[in-house]
């Protein structure tokens, strides 16, 4: 049950984030990520972090993808003009994949605690929204406080930035 | 029934995948937009190998990680957006051959 989920989503996630890398009209690259942010909500559903799965799908698919279809809308781009494709770069991410894919697990599996597999409700310990909410508002406070700053001062950076001159 | 059981090497190896995946677009494409979104694909696959950390040692503070790079990563997204209609309200491009004002 967990290999079939895992390699499935995997696959789909995979899938879906090379969509949105490669595809030509920035539409389809918005499309192809939403569908990559909801696979990987579903992955994390298979960590059991359910919680975080959903604050995946509502901020990410949800506002920030909305927040790319809007500007692309907004700026009316026409698809990219094609050029010759840079084999050198193409061969370093080819060779990255490779070293990746047969480098993390032996890797990983150098320490022994790595080895434990995925048994979903074997020991439990999921952490729902309490065990995080009262983590944010104890030890992290002082960090959750400090991104209530960020996001303001992002909002108030948009806003001067979106403001078109007064004089021209 | 499908071979070897999931661990978590196999989630590192995806979020890696998935970092290079991100990456070759950052690398490899032109449009301002289509970086942006690759970016967001690098943050994911940190958020990936955060959480499948949580679930392997059992400890919920590397989803409280998570909590704040989504966060981080929203406020990142409207400053871009916000940079990228500034610029294409003057150069009426998004192309990053374009922006080759401050190059030596």
């Amino acid at each position: 049950m967990e290999q079939f989920f895992f390699w499935s989503l995997a696959a789909g996630l995979l899938l879906a984030a090379t969509a949105a890398v490669t595809l030509r009209n920035p539409v389809s690259n918005a499309v192809a990520l939403v569908a990559a942010l909801v696979f990987q909500a579903a992955l994390f559903v298979t960590l059991e972090a359910t919680f975080l799965a959903a604050v995946q799908v509502i901020v990410y698919a949800g506002a920030v993808m909305v927040l790319f279809l809007f500007v692309i809308m907004l700026l009316d781009v026409k698809a990219e003009a094609r050029r010759p494709i840079p084999w050198s770069k193409v061969l370093a991410v080819l060779a990255g994949g490779t070293a990746v894919v047969v480098g993390v697990p032996r890797l990983v599996a150098a320490f022994p605690a790595a080895r434990e597999p995925l048994h979903w409700s074997a020991k439990a310990a999921p952490f729902g929204a309490r065990e995080l909410g009262t983590l944010l508002f104890s030890s992290y406070a002082p960090l959750f406080l400090t991104t209530g700053v960020l996001l303001l001062v992002a909002t108030i950076g948009v806003v001067v930035l979106c403001r078109r001159d007064p004089e021209s | 029934m499908m071979g070897a059981e999931i661990t978590l090497g196999h989630y590192l190896a995806l979020s890696g995948l998935l970092f290079l995946v991100g990456l070759a677009g950052v690398l490899l494409r032109r449009s301002l937009l289509i970086v942006m979104m690759s970016l967001e694909l690098l943050l994911n696959a940190a958020n990936l190998a955060l959480v499948a950390a949580a679930r392997f040692q059992g400890i919920p503070d590397p989803q409280v990680a998570v909590f704040f790079v989504i966060t981080v990563a929203a406020a990142e997204v409207a400053v871009g957006l916000a940079i990228l209609v500034a610029i294409f309200r003057l150069k009426k491009t998004t192309s990053a051959e374009d922006f080759a004002t401050l190059k030596f």
